[in-house]
């Protein structure tokens, strides 16, 4: 019976192999298809496990932080946002069942400790439950607040301030607002809601015809290209035609031989459709390209929340390539539709004597004890124009707010620089019908010498003008912030 | 003589010590979990448990001084593993565990206590396979029966509860090694061939297929296919190691395969649970839920697992079990979870290890029916761990079985330690009439 015995052991081991080997399948090989499964709520109870980083103000206001609840085994953190709806957007959400967004899906690494494989082992050796990191952002509580307040008074619409020097970002705000907190409860309805769309971040994703704030790119590209200079004087008629159709200046005034400063102040539709001409596709797509249209920005939001600014074709940029009625595009026409946030990057730009900074929401992360991990190092996106062409369109630009169709954006003893904008949006449908469908920009930057702060806000939706709706958030923005640096 | 006792129970001193370091080392990393400080406490759990194992040694020094040195402290380490473990679920079931523990241990003594002379055991094979077939079904007797999940597989007589298939898997590999032993030159030489298969003689056929019937009676009246299939391969394995005829195995399995799937699409719990086995994502909440938590928490673990107590058994903030019957039919997955792949290839290995030592001893005994005995005791204890196994990672239908000595539960402690109790008995003759 011996041998039967030593055979028998034999299918035993083979058994037992067998088990091994259907182990090895599920632990290691298949494990993360496993992982990846609906039926699976591991993954998401595990996350519920980690203390993720806070989210700071620049003035340590806490914006995001977790709070604990249950213990021992039963412990699990809870997102909560300790300022509402004023910071909705940019820093977004994150929650187990509705996941996140924004910022706190864009910096969702650092704020759950996400280190090197290697280094999470060390760390599982040693007993450390993973801890996130905190990062503390750019954002000015003054200034958001003033964004916000101003927003809601003037309607729909968002507001970019960046410090043009770094790219810093101080405020970033959207109307209609939502509260993260309520994101668990009503994640649905407001997504459902396609009217107010509150989960749409205006500042990065509502694409709207700049209107006349784009004549600062075409008089940029002009200046820069070296075809005009602020001296070069020609005459604008109105109406003129442009591709078989009529173009008018407002009040249809016809103006004799005008250079830029004037052109500007006046905002005088003909004068930079003319240039647009001259211009040509190629060098007008060319400094858009520079100015970042056309791109993703740089910044530190996901890309999916981050839309490009440029000529659209349903959903298609078009390029030089393509028919394009360039005069219209020269004076913020035709298919042209942006975001407030490329308008602030044109903005900042020309304060920073040409140079694009690339725009930034946080500035430092800070590990649980206090270390600074990494900090922001700010760095140039690009140099769309020289110094001396940002030099004579902030000069223009001083003219638009002291004497021209931007002057609800001054501020006692401060020059401003600055560009109104009013497009007409006819047959808008989210705007709801009626007659409200213009939309209304202001760019500019403060003061005009020594920039601190560059800034663009506009209102969807507003029987207004530039000058009325979005000029005066630009001023509230802007002097709070001048006022937070002077002190 | 005296020169092979001596060694043999010092071996078994030796190896001995590891384990209780091992339980402390396990109890401590549980508290340092739990507590977020280590107190003595560990030390004193591993004190306890390497006394109660000592006066075992002691007592094994004195009755079994020949007995197989390995098999009591690697028994010793998977009950020290599974108390770890239970604890490390709930901290009242480990006590629980640890006064079955000692009771096991008490029947332990008593088996060899009184079956000093085992050989007894033939004389009352039908009284004791009688004695079996009733504990199997008594689950279903009214009154006393209980119905868990579906299957019938407990008693409950007043206070006391137990599950008497643990007890009547001794029962039968009792009497199969018996009747076996007796009829096994007859099953070899009047078998004749039939259309080229190797069949048995069909006047001793009767016995065997009543062995068949009892499992496809279990399969119905105890609903329990992990139990039947145990049973049923165990009496294979003795079937084949008493006959060397490999036909009998392969039309034995041919029937036991024929009648389940003529059970499984009859009766809706065994078919139930071939279903769930063979699509759990049908429904992931349902049915599915405890196989497909067992193969996620196996997944959670990877090679080198979360640590001890660091994997979910409950949803955090419930008492909704994420991982079902964590004490019991998936510790296998808990281990999986927390130790890694590593872990339980170590747990494997220990039960590999004990079928070595029991076939060792079946190799070594020199009668047939010590033989055969020590092959089935050691058979049905490794499919008993195949089964379960076999279950929580998807290569057979997970069935409610328990892991031998690991898994929460009073019947399978003391029943497995009778179990062993018999293994060393047969050890100890075998290894003495070896070395005289």
């Amino acid at each position: 019976m011996n041998r039967q015995i030593v055979r028998l052991f034999a299918f035993v081991v083979a058994l037992f192999a067998v088990l091994i080997g259907f182990t090895s399948y599920w632990a290691v090989f298949d494990a993360k298809s496993l992982k990846g499964k609906e039926a699976n709520a591991r993954p998401l109870l595990e996350q519920q496990q980690i203390k993720r980083g806070r989210i700071l103000a620049a003035d340590g206001t806490v914006l995001a932080k977790s709070v604990a609840k249950g213990h021992g085994a039963g412990l699990r953190y809870v997102r909560r946002y300790p300022q509402g709806s004023l910071y909705g957007h940019p820093i977004g959400y994150s929650f187990v069942r509705q996941s996140d967004s924004e910022f706190e899906k864009f910096h969702n690494d650092e704020l759950v400790g996400e280190e090197s494989e290697f280094g999470s082992i060390l760390e599982q050796l040693a007993g450390h439950n993973q801890e996130g990191d905190d990062i503390v952002t750019n954002l000015d509580p003054a200034a958001q607040q003033a964004a916000m307040s101003s927003l809601q008074e003037q309607g729909f619409g968002a507001v970019v301030a960046i410090d043009p020097s770094s790219g810093r970002v101080k405020a970033l705000a959207s109307n209609p607002p939502y509260d993260p907190n309520r994101i668990p409860y009503e994640l649905e309805k407001l997504n459902a809601n396609e009217l107010e769309t509150p989960l749409l971040d205006r500042a990065t994703q509502g694409l709207w015809p700049p209107g006349s704030t784009f004549k600062v790119v075409t008089a940029a590209a002009g200046l820069d290209s070296g075809l005009i200079t602020p001296e070069t004087a020609f005459a604008a008629p109105s109406p003129l035609q442009v591709e078989t159709r009529p173009l008018e200046n407002d009040f249809n005034e016809s103006f004799p031989p005008i250079s830029l400063d004037t052109a500007l102040t006046n905002s005088v539709n003909t004068w930079f459709a003319q240039l647009g001409q001259k211009l040509g596709e190629g060098t007008l797509f060319e400094y858009m390209d520079r100015f970042g249209f056309n791109s993703t920005p740089a910044i530190d939001l996901p890309s999916g929340q981050v839309y490009k600014s440029g000529v659209y074709e349903g959903n298609e940029l078009l390029g030089p390539g393509d028919p394009v009625d360039i005069a219209r595009v020269a004076m913020g026409q035709e298919r042209l539709e942006v975001t407030p946030l490329q308008m602030a990057e044109v903005a900042a730009a020309v304060a920073n004597r040409g140079r694009l900074m690339k725009p930034q929401i946080w500035s430092r992360v800070i590990d649980p004890d206090g270390r600074v991990v990494k900090r922001l190092d700010p760095s140039e996106y690009s140099q769309p124009i020289g110094a001396r062409t940002a030099e004579e369109l902030t000069t223009a630009m001083e003219g638009v707010v002291s004497e021209g169709t931007g002057t609800n954006a001054a501020i006692p003893g401060v020059a401003v620089a600055g560009k109104t904008g009013t497009a007409e949006t006819p047959g808008n449908e989210s705007c709801g019908g009626g007659e409200a469908e213009n939309q209304a920009w202001f760019i500019g930057f403060a003061p005009a010498q020594d920039p601190q702060v560059a800034i663009a806000a506009t209102v969807e939706c507003t029987e207004r003008f530039g000058n009325d709706a979005a000029a005066p958030i630009f001023r509230a923005v802007a002097e709070q912030i001048l006022k937070d640096e002077g002190s | 003589m005296r020169a092979l006792r001596a060694p043999a129970r010092n071996r078994e001193l030796l190896a001995l010590i590891p384990v209780a370091l091992l339980l402390s080392a396990g109890f401590a990393a549980v508290f340092a979990q739990e507590n977020a400080r280590l107190g003595n406490l560990s030390l004193v759990y591993g004190a306890y448990f390497l006394a109660v194992c000592l006066a075992t040694h002691v007592y094994l020094r004195l009755r079994l001084p020949d007995a197989d040195p390995y098999l009591f402290p690697l028994v010793a380490l998977l009950t020290a593993f599974g108390l770890v473990m239970v604890y490390r679920i709930d901290e009242s079931l480990a006590r629980d565990q640890a006064n079955w523990f000692v009771l096991g241990l008490v029947l332990f003594a008593l088996t060899i206590h009184f079956l000093r002379e085992y050989d007894v055991l033939e004389r009352y094979r039908y009284t004791i396979a009688g004695a079996g077939l009733l504990l199997l079904l008594a689950p279903r007797l009214p009154g006393i029966g209980q119905q868990v999940n579906g299957a019938y597989l407990g008693v409950k007589l007043g206070p006391l509860a137990f599950q008497p298939a643990e007890f009547s898997k001794i029962c039968l590999v009792v009497f199969l090694a018996s009747y076996l032993r007796e009829h096994r030159e007859v099953l070899i030489v009047g078998a004749r061939r039939v259309l080229g298969v190797t069949l048995p003689p069909l006047k001793h056929l009767g016995p065997l297929l009543v062995v068949w019937g009892a499992s496809m009676l279990m399969l119905v009246f105890i609903r329990d296919l992990g139990s039947s299939l145990m049973f049923f391969a165990a009496f294979l394995a003795l079937l084949y190691v008493a006959t060397g005829r490999f036909s009998f195995v392969v039309i034995g399995m041919a029937l036991f395969l024929l009648g389940a799937w003529f059970f499984a699409s009859t009766v809706p719990h065994v078919h139930d649970r071939v279903e769930i086995w063979l699509n759990p994502y049908a429904e992931p909440e349902g049915n599915g839920y405890q196989i497909l938590q067992s193969i996620f928490a196996q997944a959670d673990g990877g090679l080198f697992g979360k640590g001890f107590g660091q994997a979910l058994i409950t949803i955090p903030g419930t008492h909704a079990a994420l991982l079902p019957a964590a004490q019991t039919d998936t510790i296998y997955s808990l281990i999986v979870n927390e130790l890694g792949l590593f872990g339980a290839c170590a747990v494997i290995l220990i039960y590999l290890l004990i079928a070595a030592r029991g076939f060792k001893i079946a190799l070594l005994a020199d009668d047939g029916f010590s033989k055969l005995l020590a092959t089935g005791l050691t058979a049905v204890f490794a499919i008993q761990a195949f089964v379960i196994v076999g279950g929580v990672t998807r290569v057979i239908p997970l069935t409610g079985v328990t892991l031998p000595f690991i898994s929460y539960g009073g019947s399978s402690i003391v029943a497995n330690f009778v179990l062993l109790a018999l293994l060393l008995l047969i050890s100890d003759r075998a290894r003495r009439e070896a070395a005289a």
